[in-house]
């Protein structure tokens, strides 16, 4: 039991990060249409950002706010010069430029930073807290928790209860008719794209220390699940994207506990089966599958 | 449908030009003797290594600090009058790369061995295609024991200990130092876990190891097998694991509240890279004892080091010197050696033939294993311990086989490099 | 290429063309073609030095995954992630098989036929099951789905070990070039010789198809999946046979791949393999077999030619380190973006978009 328990709340911690790594994901394919293949490596860059401010100032708190501000920018950059100019009407072409600017990205933090890991701070103790003698959750794996349900949180509020967030899901949504009612319709994808890299950037910064440390991939396995949770979830869902973050994060626990690690990408197609099956948009796909 | 026809016939006459074109510029050399590689004044030779991809951390050094030393092998004469020309591909660790590459150095750039190729699988996919093509393959970075099998790879020669030497004389060392404390293993769920586990219970016996787990690199949370550990009640827990996942399970058990005494295998026990990768948590490592049979890379006294790092500051861009960097050197100083004894007349037989003739004595503290019936590198090592952010040697240097063997103390004294740091017959 | 005719999808024309008997012309056609670009590659085999036969053999094989990804993303809309895993069932049955005559004494060149049109089977039998659940779903989840199956695949040779030996993958014995061609013979364009022959068949296949009326069916599915359904064609159906068909030459592909290497190992067939193989065939060209032959081609030269690039550079051994390696892969990696704006059509459609205004130039001036 108490084995159980532990993997639980290790499956948790994880599946916070996948979390908000999917909500990345759910967030940019709601506003354009794009499954984002380079979020992974955008995060790593702004992560990059917050190393080298850390390493300038000694504050992490400073290098958090200045990984953030870099995936905002990052995101807005790589939509204003790349994705704008990427002919859209194959929904592969973006695809594609995405994983170019993987490689690129890739190979330019390795030039700058050098293909070694380095290490990457918490801003709290990652020593788990013992109650009657199990070790549960750490203060960080809590601040993971808050940071994660405080950006849901904040997502929901700006795309139900403000104007931008209003004129945000037109455009996605509508981008014609938006237009026509005087919506700047590429503005908004740019913020969208801006958003999503920006949160895709916390999401970073939350997984990266409990990998292996801060090196160019850090990101390419945390892609994988964090991708896996939003299909689970549905792209269209947030509220999808943290439950199957959380599903997955449980998932790989159990497994990797209970049955060994190299079972767990056989784990994850059962997962993904199983549900697709059932529901082939995701668990919180809108029930109007237009369908002759 | 004639435009299917016209357009496949393009398509057919590109290629064809293509290729022509390529092949115009890709041969024609000059001066080559009759042995490829090699000239009256140059020996070009080739290697494939991990410079990018997750696999490259620590590992993208070692040919960089091979390459120095050959720079200054040349820039001190070279060998018998010939400069070593070092051809450095990058594989990213994926055998599927390993394929090109190795066959661009061989077929195309003609070298004249392969010298220090990194990696079990990716080495694997090409032991049959350097075999065939009559390539000494010389010195390949794992400790795999495939490289040992002189009947079917008569040209290939290992360099690191296998896992089962080293599983074997850490083992040795809880059976005489820790005797009954609870002994707990993680292994890389491939041969480097394997063999080395079946070193580890060589010498403990097959049900003293209480608790085995397995890791694989595509998973970085090793929580799950550390908890286990701990719920086990583990004193002692032996890694054969890659410098990332010492770091993490070290990190993994200090979260958890768990301090058993470590004990790592070569392959992830430099210091340099745990403590740079765990940051400021390196305090962790305090009491780790690993196993490593070149000098170590911080004892500035040691006449080796001293040489590598002044190679390293002329040669090598003063890059930040460790254990990869040591490695590197140590490679490159074996291959000279080689090179000398296998005579002016240098072919791609001799060479082999000076290999298997044995005897050599350089910066490794453990013997050399070399011989007509022994392709296997290091036969032993010598443990170390992190003391106060150091990591320095104890004890005796051991040597031992990858059989039933006893594990023995290895009494032969070290030697200096020779006064100018380069080899000589 | 007479003996690989034996191969198991020969039978699959001979089933299809006397339905239509249009396709008479159509095959004799491509086989002229096929025959053309035969004798191309046999003429320059000879002018090649190994290596760069050995290179073009490489693509050849890459050929059969790209054209199969071709079939199924180009002309029947659907995308997958999993090729890569798909390449490696064909790579791995052919090791097994492989493996398995040695064991018994049975090395004549001959069996390797056999073990290739087992490859073929095993992995139309995985693609199969792939497709059936694949055919269900859409964009990003089909991405989602076959991407795990990416990933599935080369961990459960690590698994299974005992049976694919792990990371460190498996032997494929090949039997050496037949000794009628003599003892100097280049090992290199025999390969090349052997896969150029598998690869052609298997491209007239598909080029056959393409002109059928499957192949009208994959693009009505395409364009407007309720406008083919009220044409009368069955959706599921048809993806399901375009999964299969792209399955089986991936699986050839991956084939050709293992016996190329003589080996085979998971690391090879990674999530990379299949990413790698989707910008191959966008940046050849969607929806054009002549595209997947460009990107075949860019599968194998691009890394050489960004080497080769690098290689101009004189570096300092501190600016080596950083750089080494990594601005081979910024090259690619740019060149991809590049490429993607230039030319959304990719390479293919970049150069019909050339030759049709050069056509329209030169009719103008005749006019």
């Amino acid at each position: 039991m108490d084995r159980f328990l532990f993997l639980t709340l290790d499956g948790l911690s994880r599946g916070a990060v996948y979390a908000a790594f999917a909500l990345a994901l759910v967030l940019i394919w709601r506003a354009g249409r794009i499954v984002n293949f380079a979020q992974g490596a955008m995060a790593v860059a702004a992560a990059y950002v917050a190393y080298s401010v850390t390493a300038a100032t000694g504050s992490y708190w400073l290098g958090f706010v200045a990984a953030l501000v870099a995936g905002l920018l990052l995101g807005a950059v790589v939509d204003v010069a790349v994705m704008r100019l990427v002919d859209h009407r194959s929904p592969l072409n973006p695809v594609i430029v995405a994983l170019g600017l993987v490689l690129l990205i890739h190979a330019v933090l390795g030039m700058v930073y050098g293909n070694e890991y380095l290490p990457a701070q918490t801003p709290f103790s990652r020593t788990a807290l013992t109650v009657g003698g199990l070790a549960v959750l750490s203060p960080y794996d809590l601040f993971v928790f808050a940071t994660v349900g405080v950006v849901g949180a904040a997502l929901v509020w700006i795309f139900t209860r403000t104007a931008i967030g209003l004129r945000m899901r037109a455009a996605a949504f509508a981008p014609e008719v938006s237009r026509l009612l005087g919506v700047n319709v590429s503005g908004m994808l740019t913020l969208g794209w801006a958003l999503a890299s920006g949160v895709g950037a916390l999401a970073g910064m939350l997984v990266i220390p409990t990998e292996l440390g801060l090196h160019p991939h850090a990101m390419d396995l945390v892609f994988v699940s964090a991708f896996t949770a939003a299909v689970v979830g549905g792209l269209d869902s947030p509220p999808g994207a943290v439950v199957g973050g959380l599903g997955v994060g449980l998932l790989l626990s159990y497994v990797s506990g209970y049955a060994g690690g190299d079972l767990i990408p056989l784990a994850v197609l059962a997962l993904l089966l199983a549900v697709l099956l059932l529901r082939p948009g995701g668990l919180f796909a809108p029930v109007t599958a237009r369908r002759v | 449908m004639r435009s299917m026809a016209r357009r496949g016939l393009a398509i057919a006459t590109t290629l064809a030009l293509l290729a022509g074109s390529a092949a115009c510029g890709a041969d024609e050399g000059s001066s080559r003797g009759p042995v490829p590689g090699v000239t009256d004044t140059e020996i070009v030779v080739g290697t494939h290594m991990p410079l990018t991809g997750p696999a490259s951390a620590g590992y993208s050094k070692i040919a960089p600090a091979t390459k120095a030393y050959f720079d200054y092998v040349n820039a001190n004469g070279g060998v018998h009058g010939r400069k070593i020309s070092y051809k450095i591909m990058d594989d990213g660790y994926n055998p599927a790369n390993t394929q090109q590459v190795v066959r661009q150095l061989v077929l195309q750039d003609k070298v004249f061995a392969i010298l220090n190729g990194l990696g079990t699988p990716t080495h694997t996919g090409v032991l049959d295609f350097l075999h065939s093509n009559r390539v000494p393959d010389l010195f390949v970075a794992s400790g795999s024991r495939s490289w040992d099998q002189p009947d079917r790879y008569p040209a290939t020669f290992g360099f690191n200990p296998d896992y089962t030497v080293e599983g074997k004389i850490l083992a040795n060392h809880v059976k005489t130092a820790l005797p009954g404390k609870k002994v707990c293993f993680l292994g890389q769920d491939d041969d480097f876990g394997r063999d080395s586990l079946a070193g580890v219970e060589k010498v403990l016996g097959a049900d003293a190891v209480v608790a085995r787990q397995t890791y694989v690199t595509s998973n970085t949370n090793v929580a799950p097998q550390i908890g286990a550990f701990k719920a086990a009640g583990c004193e002692i827990v032996m890694l054969a694991t890659v410098p990332g996942f010492t770091a993490l399970s070290v990190g993994t058990a200090a979260r958890l509240g768990f301090s058993p005494q470590w004990l790592v295998s070569n392959v992830g026990a430099d210091h340099p890279t745990l403590a740079r990768q765990l940051g400021d948590a390196a305090g962790l490592l305090d009491g780790m004892i690993g196993v490593n049979y070149l000098p170590m890379q911080n004892d500035t006294t040691d006449p080796w080091i001293q040489l590598f790092t002044k190679v390293n500051s002329e040669h090598n861009g003063d890059a930040p010197f460790d254990g990869n960097t040591v490695y590197g050197m140590a490679v490159g100083y074996l291959f000279v050696q080689v090179l000398l004894a296998a005579g002016p007349d240098l072919t791609r037989e001799s060479l082999v033939e000076a290999v298997r003739k044995g005897g050599y004595q350089g910066p490794g503290v453990a013997p050399l294993r070399f011989s007509t019936t022994d392709h296997s590198g290091y036969g032993g090592g010598r443990l170390s311990r992190i003391s106060g952010g150091v990591q320095s040697y104890f004890g005796p240097t051991y040597e031992t086989d990858e059989e039933d063997g006893p594990v023995n103390e290895y009494s032969a004294p070290p030697v200096a490099p020779p006064a100018n740091g380069v080899p000589t017959a | 290429m007479s003996a690989t005719r034996a191969a198991a999808p020969a039978r699959r024309t001979a089933a299809e063309s006397p339905r239509t008997g249009r396709t008479v012309p159509t095959l004799l056609r491509h086989l002229a073609v096929a025959a053309v670009a035969g004798v191309v590659v046999l003429a320059i085999s000879y002018q090649l030095d190994s290596f760069r036969n050995f290179q073009l053999a490489t693509v050849a094989a890459y050929l059969c995954a790209t054209a199969g990804l071709t079939v199924l993303t180009g002309l029947c809309g659907q995308l997958s992630l999993g090729h890569g895993a798909l390449m490696a069932t064909g790579a791995y049955t052919v090791a097994l098989c492989q493996n398995a005559f040695a064991d018994r004494g049975v090395t004549a060149g001959g069996v390797l036929v056999l073990s290739l049109a087992t490859a073929v089977l095993a992995t139309v039998a995985v693609g199969a099951v792939v497709g059936v659940a694949a055919a269900r779903l859409r964009g990003p989840y089909l991405a989602g789905l076959t991407l795990a199956v990416a990933v599935v695949v080369p961990a459960l040779t690590v698994t299974f070990d005992g049976v694919f030996n792990g990371e460190q993958g498996l032997a494929v014995p090949v039997a050496p070039a037949p000794a009628a061609l003599g003892f100097y013979f280049p090992y290199e364009r025999w390969q090349l010789w052997v896969v150029t022959a598998a690869t052609l068949l298997c491209l007239v296949l598909l080029a056959n198809l393409v002109r059928s009326r499957y192949g009208r069916a994959f693009r009505a599915v395409r364009d407007d999946e309720v406008a083919a359904r009220l044409a009368g064609i069955h959706v599921a159906r048809t993806q399901v046979i375009a999964f299969v068909v792209s399955a089986g030459s991936a699986g050839l592909g991956g084939a050709l791949l293992a016996m190329l290497a003589q080996s085979v190992s998971p690391g090879a067939f990674g999530l990379t393999l299949s990413l790698f193989l989707l910008m191959a065939v966008v940046i050849g060209g969607l929806g054009r077999l002549a595209g997947a032959v460009w990107g075949a081609v860019l599968l194998v030269a691009l890394p050489d030619l960004t080497h080769t690039l690098t290689d101009l550079f004189t570096l300092s051994p501190a600016a080596a380190q950083r750089l080494e390696g990594n601005l081979p892969l910024a090259i690619f990696g740019g060149t991809l973006i590049v490429v993607m704006i230039a030319a959304p059509g990719g390479v293919q459609g970049l150069l019909s978009r050339l030759a049709g205004s050069l056509r329209v130039r030169w009719r103008r001036r005749r006019s």
